[in-house]
This record gives structure tokens, sequence and C-alpha cells, in this order.
């Protein structure tokens, strides 16, 4: 059974399906990633967003192609949610010449700009002025796109969350500041690090409405985002959305996860997205679990084939280092 | 050649660009009603309209961030930091996101954003409005730094920044504003990155002077002329890149160099044009490299204490002297 209740008949079942499948292939895509990792395919970092799914999900389901995103150090699950091929992150991940940046950039800078990721970000925070300035260039060429900002509730301490906030409020851009709030910004509490209860709240000094919803349920992180980009759509600028959820692993994998007591994140499990969405589904009679069982077996063979693709691509060349720094620079930098 | 300043030349490049682009736009603190704070802008919001010229909220990381990300959709935006001194303001987004924004997605994303902003000490401006940051910034590989010190190249400079890809920090030095000079009115004329301006040919030592350093390199040279004492004078007119084949030659052909600059004398432009010239051409000198910069202390209030602090056509003058110590041929030493 799940907690979850939700109208089902009014979504097309291919829909709810791709939702089922796009959330199990992050979870799938992350845990394959951390034991990689182990094995040492993969060199650098690995900030997983296991138990944040549905943000990554809903959120992503609710733009439309042209729209845009700007991702943070936990940007996995909305790369593939936005449609990232997860070959070519696998390939990043593991440093490799056909990785989505070249080897160059790891899971912290991972991005695709033909499907509108301006990039994960390893800066809290960086992204809003960015994805703020995307919705700026859609405003001034009257085009009815919008740009969503991803970030964590820690970031809603930085600068550039309130300059952002209040500079896309002023001009009414079609931006959606979306908040996931795992509690945690790394290992503190929001309630030592945070003036207010609710990130929502913030909404109200920049002149636009704040929304809370319940994070680790797909359907309403899409109802919300989707009633946000119609708002943008229309001209009637931003919206912060503040989706309460939990990281279910650690800030990073090797996180000894001192600031947390073990009880509160076996609290969380029971409101893990995915099988709160799986239970939904199945008891709505929608779908078979032999449905869900070929999903969950096509999701397994793709990430087979990403990891088997990482691992045969080729290693960059190393005079690539020195290269395209610049537009003009495709020889070696003498400057 | 028409003659006009500094600050219309600059003006002239951002309304000749917004004219044939429609994707060049301008924005920052006070650009649009007010006209900039130095003027460089007035009368842009009346031609092209508040879309186009945009006010925005004092908020350097709003106004850089969404540069950069209107620039990474299809957009050319200007964006005007009103003093050096507040680039820190928006350090990450400068450092961490303008400038790897290419280089950490494999070279995917096109990044034609301009910063312009006002560089250089106007007098008792103090610490905090007065300040040259081209060498912060110089260490940062992916910004390319253009430190214009005529208004023929401020307008030609600003023109190649807005019609290339790639990130450019544009220095204006508010000495300069006012400064007359003959520009090319050809709409399509440029001045290419990379490439020093050779301002006076000269066999006897080499003045590289930086911004409002360079007319009073060229001051210092003609009082150097006077006494028989032939001066190269050159300005880089890009730090990055840097043009270092020209100056490498002309330490080569003079032996003798010294490096002018407002900035800091600590790590300032000066250490690392030394560091190219020593590494490439330690052989030709017949004397130490000499920096004239400012002394390292943050720019004072009082007129009686700044000048102490920053260089001088004098100070030119006697770094001159001290580099042709012991040459004979020169009366004056």
């Amino acid at each position: 059974m799940s907690d979850l209740h939700a109208d089902l008949s009014s979504y097309p079942l291919p829909f709810l399906l791709e939702m089922f499948r796009r959330m199990t292939l992050i979870r799938e895509f992350e845990l394959r990633a951390i034991e990689e990792r182990h094995q040492g395919l993969i060199p650098g970092f690995i900030h997983s967003c296991v138990g944040q799914e549905a943000t990554a999900v809903g959120a992503c389901l609710a733009l439309q192609e042209g729209d845009v995103i700007t991702s943070t150090h936990r940007g996995h699950g909305h790369l593939i949610a936005k449609g990232g091929d997860p070959r070519y992150m696998m390939a990043e991940l593991a440093a490799r010449q056909p990785g989505y940046c070249l080897g160059r950039g790891g899971s912290l800078h991972l991005s695709d700009f033909n499907l509108g990721i301006l990039g994960a970000n390893g800066i809290v925070g960086g992204g809003l002025p960015i994805a703020a300035g995307a919705a700026l260039a859609f405003a001034m060429r009257n085009e009815k796109r919008v740009a969503l900002a991803f970030f964590g509730d820690g970031a809603a301490n930085e600068g550039a969350f309130h300059e952002a906030a209040n500079q896309a409020g002023v001009w009414k851009l079609p931006v959606i500041f979306f908040c996931e709030n795992n509690l945690y910004g790394e290992g503190t509490a929001i309630h030592r690090s945070t003036a207010v209860r609710d990130i929502a709240e913030r909404a109200k000094a920049y002149g636009f409405a704040g929304v809370i919803v319940d994070g680790n349920d797909v359907l309403a992180v899409y109802e919300a985002v989707r009633a946000a980009a119609e708002r943008a759509r229309n001209g009637a600028g931003p919206t912060l959305i503040e989706a309460k959820t939990y990281r279910l692993r650690g800030h990073y994998e090797g996180d000894p996860q001192v600031y947390r007591p073990a009880e509160e994140i076996e609290e969380w499990k029971k409101r893990d997205p995915i099988p709160r969405f799986r239970a939904l589904l199945l008891h709505e009679g929608r779908v078979t679990e032999e449905t869900l069982e070929e999903i969950q077996g096509e999701v397994m063979a793709q990430l087979n084939e990403a990891v088997a693709f990482a691992k045969q691509a080729a290693l960059p060349k190393a005079e690539d280092a020195l290269y395209g720094v610049y537009a003009d620079t495709h020889q070696q930098l003498v400057f | 050649m028409k003659q006009i300043t500094y600050a219309e030349a600059i003006r002239e490049a951002m309304c000749e660009e917004m004219r044939r682009d429609a994707s060049v736009f301008l924005m920052g603190e006070d650009v649009g009603v007010f006209g900039g704070v130095w003027g460089v802008s007035a009368g842009m919001l009346q031609e092209f309209g508040e879309q186009r010229v945009r006010d925005t909220a004092i908020s350097e990381i709003a106004i850089v961030g969404m540069g950069l990300g209107a620039a990474l959709c299809g957009m050319r935006p200007i964006v005007e930091i009103m003093f050096a001194d507040f680039l820190m303001c928006a350090g990450d987004q400068i450092v961490n996101q303008v400038a790897k924004a290419r280089y950490m997605s494999g070279g995917k994303a096109d990044v034609p954003l301009v910063i312009r902003v006002t560089t250089g000490a106007p007098g008792s401006a103090a610490a905090q409005h007065s300040q040259s940051a081209e060498s912060w910034f110089m260490n940062i590989p992916g910004l390319k730094i253009a430190v214009p010190a005529t208004p023929a190249d401020a307008k030609g400079l600003l023109k190649t920044a807005l019609r290339g890809k790639d990130p450019v920090l544009f220095f204006e030095h508010k000495m300069l504003y006012a400064v007359r000079g003959e520009v090319p009115q050809d709409e399509d004329f440029t001045v290419p990155f990379g490439k020093a301006n050779l301002h006076r040919h000269g066999d006897d030592l080499t003045i590289i002077a930086i911004g409002a350093m360079l007319p009073k390199a060229l001051q210092a040279a003609e009082r150097l002329a006077q006494e028989g004492i032939q001066a190269e004078v050159i300005d880089p007119r890009t730090l990055v890149p840097l043009d270092s084949p020209t100056l490498i030659e002309s330490a080569a052909k003079t032996g003798r160099v010294m490096i002018v600059h407002e900035a800091h004398r600590r790590a300032g432009p000066g250490a690392e044009i030394a560091a190219v010239i020593a590494e490439q051409a330690l052989e030709y000198l017949d004397a130490p490299i000499l920096r004239v910069a400012a002394r390292n202390v943050p720019l004072p209030y009082s007129p009686t204490l700044e000048q102490v602090v920053l260089p001088s056509s004098e100070d030119i003058l006697a770094a001159a002297y001290q580099l042709l110590k012991g040459v004979k041929s020169h009366a004056a030493v």
C-alpha cells in the first residue's frame, strides 16, 4: 500500500511509466556508479541523490523541449530526468574522452546544452543567477521558454540565491527556483543554519509565490512545476518551489554521517519515492507488477551498456588538457 | 579622422554593435536612466529602450551570473561592473562560472560575455574605489583581459570582444575617459586581441606601459629623447592573451626593460611580463628588468599620501636612468 493518494486517471499510462522508468534509472545509475567507483573505474567525487529522484523527475517532466535547467553538485538525477544519456554520463564519470565533457568536468560539471542542461555546478548556489540569465534571454526574445534552477536548502543561504531571486522578481522572468530541501546543508541540519522553517517563505521577499510540496511525491512535484511553468510562460514571473525531501546516503560517498541519527534515515526510507510511486501505480490497478519488472530490467540493461561503453571508451589524450580554454585556441595555449 | 573621447569611443562601439546585432544588450547598475556613473552609456536608453539597456539592482553576482546565463542561451551581453573593486562581489561567477564554462563543458559552451569595468585611481577615491584589478584575473585561465589606453583601442578592442565567443574583462581607466584621440569611423574597425601597439620606436630601452600609464610613459619618453635617449614604448593592449613575441623582440633589441602599471607592484601584470621576458630573452638583457607600479599599500584618500603610492612620470624617468646606469654614451646618465 502506498500512502500516496492521487487520481491517476488524468495521466496517460505511458507518462506514468516514464516517470517510473526515469526514477528507477536515476537510482540504479547512482548505485552502479558508486559500485564502479569502488571498483576503480571512477576517480572523482560522487554526491548521490538516492532518495531524491522524485524531485528531479517530477520537475523535468513538467518542462517542455526548449526549457533549460541549471543543476547542482548533486546533479545526476537532474541530468537523467532532463534526458541525459547514461552512456555519456558514465563515460564522463569514468574520465573518458567520449564523456559529456571530454573528461574535463566529471560529476560536478556534467552538461548537455542540446538538451537544455546548462550544467551541474561545483559551487553551492552557482547555477541560480545563470538560470535567471537564461530566462532573461528567453524573455528578451519573446520566446515562451522557461528556465528552472535546482538548488538545495544550503544554497538558499548564499547571496547568489537572493540576488538572482530579487532581480528575477523585478523583471518577472520566466524562471522557477526549485529548492530540494533535504534538511542538511552538507553536514549541518537546516534548523542550525537557516533562520526560517520553510525556504518557500523567502519568495515573499522577492515579490513572487512560494510553494511547498512533498518532494518524495513525484506527481505532486510534477503538478507544482507544471503550474509554475505555465505562469512563467504567461509572463507572470518566477515561482519558488520548495520540495521537502531527504537524501538517503551521505553528502558524498564515504561521508561518515555523524550529523544525523540512523533512525532518522530509516524513518525516511519509508517515504522512499520510488517504492511509494510503485505502490501507487499497482494499487490503482493501472499497471501490473510484470510491467514494472520489465522496466526495471530494461533499466539494468541500459546501465550495463553504459558501464560497458565507459569501460571501452578511450582515455583523453594527454595533450588535450591544453586545448579548448578559448574558442580560438585549437592549438596549445601560449598565453 | 574624427577626434572623440575614450568614453565616446566605448559608447560608439556598444551602439554600433547593438545596431548590427540584436543579441547585444547592456545591463548593470545605473547604466540606463543615469547613463552610467561615468556617463559612458549616456543616451543609450533613449536609442535602444529599456529591454536592451537594463538598470539592475546593486547585485554584482546577479549581474555577472545572469550575463553568463544569457550568453549561454544565445545573447551577447555587455555587463557593467561600476568599479573594479566590486568585481570580487561577483567573484564566484567570474572565476568559477564564466571563466570555466567552456573548458569544463568540454568546449560546448560559447561564452560571448563582455564585463566592462572601470579601473584605476580617479583621485581621492581611496582604497575601495581606486584599485587596478587586472592581475587578480590574469591567474584565471578562461578569461581574456583587455586594458585599452587610447580611444581608438577602446573602440576597436571592445568591438572585437563583442564579436568574439569568449568572456572578456574589459578594464576602462577612469582617468582616460575624457582623453581625446583619433578613432576610425569604419563600422568594421576592430583591434585584435594579443597584438601589442608599438607607440614609439627606440633602441636604448623598452617601456612596456599598461592603461593610463601609457600617456605617462610617452611623456617620459619625450623627456628622455631631449636627453638623447631613445625609449621604445609598447602598450600590450591585452594582458590575456599577451603579445609576448613583440615584447621579447623589443627586449632583445634594447636589452633594458621596465614595465609600468598602476596596479600594485607585487604580483601585478608586470611580474608576469617580467617573467616572460626573463624566461625567453634573459641573454639579451644588459640590466635587471624593472617595475614601476603602485606601492604595496591600499590606495589612501589624501592626495598627499595617494601620490606617494601611485606611479608617476618621474618614477618612470628614475627607472630609465637606473636601467641606463653605466652607459657612457648617454650624457644624462
